[in-house]
């Protein structure tokens, strides 16, 4: 599996959390790819930041409306039962648990579903924008990243970079694996085919538990 | 009826250096451009600039950062302009970096005549330094004070000669509570009508928020 594919087969397996109904923010990068993975019969509220519920495909070249972006700043379209909104009542949204699930990236999360996202010191500060609101407000919290950084786990027993929110992570998806963050720590609930136990545990810093019901996921 | 109308030159001298100044838009879309091209031409130095973003090089807020206008940034999220990054880590410009849910709220708090608001966002991380935390309900929040300026150069799709503003699309962003929580308010319209030619009921912002209005043609 090429990157590429690699990051497709996470997306698709985050887009079957999603129930008939929900209202999902997706972050920038993997995130943003479960849009593509929705069954059609299955009506998700996408929800951009920005101010818009109900975010639709990118038009078509040429039909792009200069008013209607969604937060990566991108040219979207709205379904006709979406609904644009101001900052503040976005984030009463966001903040009032009106959000069923945020999936986001992360550079480190750790065994109590703590989430480092938004600076690494003296390198790179982008800012959290609304990862840390939509972090601490959302319903169910889903980390969809690729397993490891250049070979590095990037599931670890304590993140080392500062938090954008302490024990938020409900989920945390990969090319690898699922695993569940409960209040035992972190439970791995499904390997993807191809992948063993022994790989997944080098490659991962944390401690966790197997799962009684473990579960082989079937890539492609 | 006072008259509201100004031109962009006008706006552009109503701000003098040092002074602190909200800039609406998010990402360069609902951004008051033509007024802050108006800065960029007129040299106004040494800003405090309050906004979401410092947009793209070479857009709106993002030709102020490349000249050194702006002596301090607080916003939210500085990725999308290297040269913001590149000037905070060299000391050339002071950014402090607030949640997206927040800075809204401070904003909201300050126009609204509320002494702060109350937030879980935050808590367990950086933004938390400093601060008083406050117990409701047997759950903690972060104390967010009041976020005021005093010119706020805001965008509006099509506003009234009452200065009553409507939007399209995600335009609204952070604009709506930004001309609640300065003293004088500048809205930069793309089509301006006489009073009756927005209906009460498609009204976003009242007009008693609005104090002057720049007409600009064909707004980008």
């Amino acid at each position: 599996m090429d990157k590429h594919e690699m990051q497709r087969a996470i997306a698709q397996r985050v887009a079957q959390e999603f129930c008939d109904g929900n209202v999902v923010n997706l972050g920038i990068g993997i995130p943003s790819l479960a849009a593509d993975f929705v069954p059609e019969d299955t009506m998700i509220y996408f929800q951009s930041e920005n101010g818009i519920l109900g975010t639709g495909p990118s038009p078509a070249a040429g039909c792009e409306d200069k008013h209607i972006a969604n937060a990566g700043g991108k040219a979207v379209t709205v379904l006709p039962y979406g609904a644009f909104f101001d900052s503040s009542d976005s984030f009463g949204i966001i903040r009032g648990g009106h959000v069923d699930i945020t999936v986001l990236g992360a550079l480190q999360v750790d065994e109590a579903g703590n989430l480092a996202n938004w600076i690494i010191p003296g390198k790179l500060v982008p800012g959290m924008g609304g990862a840390m609101d939509l972090v601490c407000g959302a319903k169910k919290v889903i980390i969809a990243m690729e397993h490891t950084a250049k070979g590095k786990p990037k599931i670890l027993r304590q993140c080392t970079l500062p938090l954008t929110a302490a024990g938020q992570v409900n989920m945390i998806i990969t090319e690898k694996c699922v695993f569940e963050v409960t209040q035992d720590g972190l439970v791995l609930t499904e390997i993807s085919n191809g992948y063993t136990a022994e790989d997944i545990r080098n490659t991962t810093e944390a401690d966790y538990i197997l799962s009684p019901l473990l579960n082989i996921r079937e890539v492609g | 009826m006072k008259d509201k109308r100004i031109t962009v030159q006008q706006a552009g001298a109503m701000v003098p250096d040092n002074a602190t100044v909200m800039v609406g838009g998010f990402i360069g879309v609902g951004a008051p451009d033509h007024i802050t091209d108006e800065l960029v031409r007129r040299g106004t130095k040494d800003l405090t600039v309050i906004a979401n973003d410092t947009s793209f090089p070479g857009l709106g807020l993002g030709k102020m950062v490349e000249r050194r206008q702006i002596k301090k940034f607080i916003g939210t999220h500085i990725g999308t302009n290297p040269e913001t990054g590149r000037q905070m880590s060299a000391g050339e410009m002071d950014v402090t970096l607030i949640p997206q849910g927040t800075m809204v709220e401070k904003m909201r708090a300050a126009g609204y005549g509320l002494g702060g608001v109350l937030t879980g966002t935050g808590l367990g991380t950086l933004v938390a330094e400093g601060k008083q935390t406050v117990w409701v309900n047997g759950k903690e929040y972060l104390l967010e004070e009041p976020l005021g300026a005093e010119i706020a150069l805001i965008y509006g799709t099509k506003v009234d000669e009452a200065g009553n503003v409507y939007y399209e699309g995600t335009t609204r962003n952070f604009n709506v509570m930004m001309s609640r929580a300065a003293k004088t308010v500048i809205v930069e319209a793309e089509e301006v009508v006489p009073v009756g030619g927005i209906d009460p009921n498609h009204v976003v912002i009242p007009g008693i928020f609005i104090d002057y209005i720049v007409e600009v043609a064909n707004n980008g």
